[in-house]
């Protein structure tokens, strides 16, 4: 047992934070916030990342990966959260690189991971369907083989970022024998394909992040096919374990809780400033404790996989508990908004409507309300606990 | 001992229904929202003429002389369409503040024209500083001859948009906190000096800050005592609280009611989700939460209308209880509608919006639990 950081640790940590402090800067961040230039920018960010040789933390070295030990990946990713800099897009990089890199053919290799690690192609993620959400393995999207094609038909949803992808990653049926498990393909479809249409959706916040994507007789050469036909369902859920480690963003909590911490320094009720209100103190301490301990525990996981291991049952921990702190936090930020609760965006500046947080507190807790659902909903990942650790 | 409504309070609440059923879809209600001016005024009209306008009002002006059960029949029925007409502003806030205030003068000007529809109202009472403490008036009123002249400013005012007569509170006296030192003023919205900043809400409201620039009040539109409008102020905002409190548990009822139709027809796994225990025992966790907050509104509803000395700990009490059953059937329906849970299309995401809207007006459910144990364990 030993959770102190080596001078190496140490002197990584400060290059880590120099360079976020140089390279991530103000117009940087204010183009990211804006709808129109959000994309670009953050494309211009991940090219950044890039060229610095730290676009891929987790990815095998051979790759483009960094080879960073577990510390310095915890480590990268505390900083870049106390930073406030935005996480890299994650379908590309984070999702479906790795499925590439461990199952794809060398070709596959060789045309795609390139280009995702330049940040030349958007990803998206077509897995969910409209009826077939927390029940993944019932997907009805039709693969049928004909010459060297698959002829896909039907319909994702939930496809974050669809209308800005060139490609996507899709879950589809290519066999309607055995159990629903088996006869899953993974295909790499060009979103430039005749016969897809994307139709956005507006979410709770107002915003359109999110999109259905239907496929009408899209044409999709076999050679897209990641490993066997009918052996999809294997390389996807080798995948959703990283993606369930990657929610759980401990550090980005502990940030925002830090924000909360000072927004309530400022606000005064009757004379009495909020972080000195009782109520309001364990209230935060509730929140604090359970994330001090979920710190270690994703410790603990990174640890285990930096032994070999990979992360399984016990991201499902992660992921649940990492979810409800970050809806808690968003929750108390809200709280604290108080009467200006609930503000829409609108012509007016902050000064003249009096208050400077109110619109990105209820943007944050509205979307962040999709934490607990993606990824596999809360309750489903309860059933994994219950099934793959519980023995029950 | 008898919970039964009386045969003109079931009309009343039918009536109410009704009208929802008939003309207040969801489209609709989506429509009224994105207008201009986030109000239907036919419909404000057709409230006129039903005679809902006139619920709390003395016979004398033409009033129904109804009490505290009666608004809150109507307002459960409110609830369950999310009806964005300002009722609350202008009849609750606006004319049971005048009411109250037992000028005779300025309620025989105004009532008469709550209950036809003509005026509508607005009490300007929070300040960017403020949060829930209404008692926080940094606004001032300062005598100037027959007059008081206004300055200062007040946000998210509900209704103050539209409104076309204001209750502004100002501090006359005292430190920015006391109790004592507040008065009350009655003016037109379009004074000379009154800007008006609108803006709009999660919920659909369009709300406002006004600004005032030297406003000049003329003295006969003080409402209640100089220096002593803490009373009239702090009585309004309980009434208020309760009528949302009714309206809360009318969100909560169609909310419920719609998760758990949801839970029966969404297949997973080959079978209706309600199917699950884990998912079922949520869904009576939200049904018993529903149901001790109606237990809760009935209990403070008839204390208010025996005027009983403990009403006031009682709507506290009220109020924490909508904050946590709110917050629970919410966030419950939203999770359990899965994805069609975060969309905008889906009527749930209002129900539950409006929810935590009403936690968040005039007091939420811990400023209202530091009151409720002030007045039980302090005193």
């Amino acid at each position: 047992m030993d959770t102190s950081f080596s001078a190496e640790d140490i002197a990584f940590r400060d290059e880590v934070r120099s360079f976020f402090a140089e390279a991530y800067d103000d117009e940087l961040r204010a183009r990211l916030a804006t709808p129109a230039t959000f994309k670009d920018a953050l494309i211009e960010w991940q090219k950044r990342l890039f060229k610095k040789g730290w676009i891929a933390p987790g990815w095998p070295p051979e790759f483009g990966g960094t080879g960073w030990n577990a510390t310095q990946k915890f480590i990268y990713e505390t900083e870049r959260s106390a930073a406030a800099v935005q996480d890299v897009l994650p379908f590309g990089l984070q999702m479906v690189g790795p499925v590439i890199y461990t199952f794809g053919t060398d070709e596959q290799k060789q045309r795609f991971l390139p280009r995702i690690l330049a940040s030349e192609d958007w990803w998206c993620q077509g897995y969910s369907e409209p009826d077939s959400g927390s029940d993944l393995a019932s997907l009805k999207t039709r693969a049928v083989l004909d010459g060297d094609h698959y002829v896909v038909n039907g319909a994702k949803i939930w496809t974050t970022y669809a209308q800005y992808a060139d490609w996507i990653f899709c879950l589809v049926r290519t066999s309607t024998e055995g159990k629903k498990q088996q006869g899953i393909s993974f295909l790499l479809i060009d979103m430039r394909s005749p016969g897809i249409k994307v139709n956005p959706i507006v979410s709770i916040d107002g915003k359109h992040s999110l999109n259905e994507v239907e496929f009408n007789d899209v044409r999709v050469p076999v050679a897209n096919r990641i490993g066997e036909q009918d052996q999809g369902w294997t390389y996807a859920k080798a995948l959703l374990a990283h993606e369930r480690t990657a929610i759980a963003a401990v550090a980005d909590t502990q940030r925002k809780l830090r924000e909360v911490r000072q927004f309530a320094t400022i606000e005064v009720n009757a004379g009495e400033r909020l972080i000195d209100n009782p109520m309001f103190q364990k209230r935060l301490s509730d929140i604090e404790i359970e994330l001090m301990a979920l710190e270690f525990t994703e410790l603990r996981v990174l640890a285990s996989v930096a032994s070999g291991g990979a992360p399984g049952a016990e991201s499902s921990l992660l992921k649940i508990k990492g979810t409800e702190l970050q809806q808690a936090v968003q929750e108390l930020r809200m709280d604290i908004a108080a009467h200006y609760q609930g503000l829409l965006p609108s012509e007016l500046s902050s000064e003249q409507i009096g208050h400077s947080f109110a619109n990105d507190a209820r943007l944050d807790y509205m979307y962040g309300r999709a934490a607990t659902i993606y990824g596999g909903s809360n309750e489903i990942q309860k059933n994994i606990i219950a099934k793959a650790v519980l023995g029950l | 001992m008898n919970f039964e409504f009386s045969e003109e309070q079931t009309m009343l609440r039918d009536s109410v229904a009704r009208f929802i059923q008939d003309n207040y879809d969801f489209d609709t209600r989506r429509t009224i929202a994105e207008s201009a001016n986030a109000i239907n005024s036919n419909y404000w009209q057709t409230f006129a003429e039903l005679g809902w306008l006139s619920l709390p009002f003395d016979e004398a002006y033409g009033g129904f002389s109804g009490n505290a059960v009666d608004t809150m029949l109507l307002m459960e029925e409110f609830g369950k369409g999310l009806v964005l007409e300002p009722f609350l502003a202008t009849v609750i806030l606006f004319g049971g503040m005048l009411q109250k205030s037992g000028d005779a003068a300025l309620q025989e000007q105004w009532i008469p024209k709550i209950i036809d529809g003509s005026c509508q109202g607005a009490l300007a009472a929070t300040e960017r500083q403020s949060r829930y403490e209404f008692t926080d008036i940094a606004t001032t009123a300062k005598p100037d001859g027959d007059s008081y002249v206004l300055n200062g400013e007040k946000v998210v005012v509900l209704n103050g948009f539209n409104a076309d007569q204001l209750i502004v509170s100002a501090r006359t006296a005292g430190e920015q906190s006391d109790s004592r030192g507040i008065s009350l003023f009655l003016l037109a919205a379009d004074s000379a000096g009154v800007e008006r900043l609108g803006y709009r809400m999660m919920d659909g409201q369009l709300v406002a800050n006004l600004v005032f620039k030297n406003v000049s009040v003329p003295a006969s539109q003080l409402l209640g005592e100089l220096h002593g409008g803490y009373g009239l102020l702090k009585s309004t905002l309980l009434d208020a609280k309760l009528a949302l409190s009714a309206e809360a548990v009318g969100v909560m009822e169609a909310l419920n009611a719609k998760t758990l139709e949801y839970t029966k027809t969404r297949k997973q796994f080959g079978v209706p989700i309600g199917s699950f225990q884990a998912l079922q025992h949520r869904m009576v966790d939200t049904f018993m939460a529903c149901e001790q907050t109606r237990s809760l509104l009935y209990r403070a509803v008839c204390a208010v209308t025996d005027q009983k000395e403990e009403a006031e700990a009682e709507v506290h009490a009220l109020a924490v209880m909508v904050a946590r059953a709110g917050k629970l059937i919410g966030s419950e329906a939203t999770q359990l509608h899965g994805g069609m849970g975060l969309t905008d299309e889906l009527d749930v995401t209002h129900y539950a919006k409006r929810l935590m809207m009403i936690n968040a007006t005039f007091g939420n459910g811990d400023y209202h639990q530091a009151k409720f144990n002030a007045l039980r364990y302090s005193a």
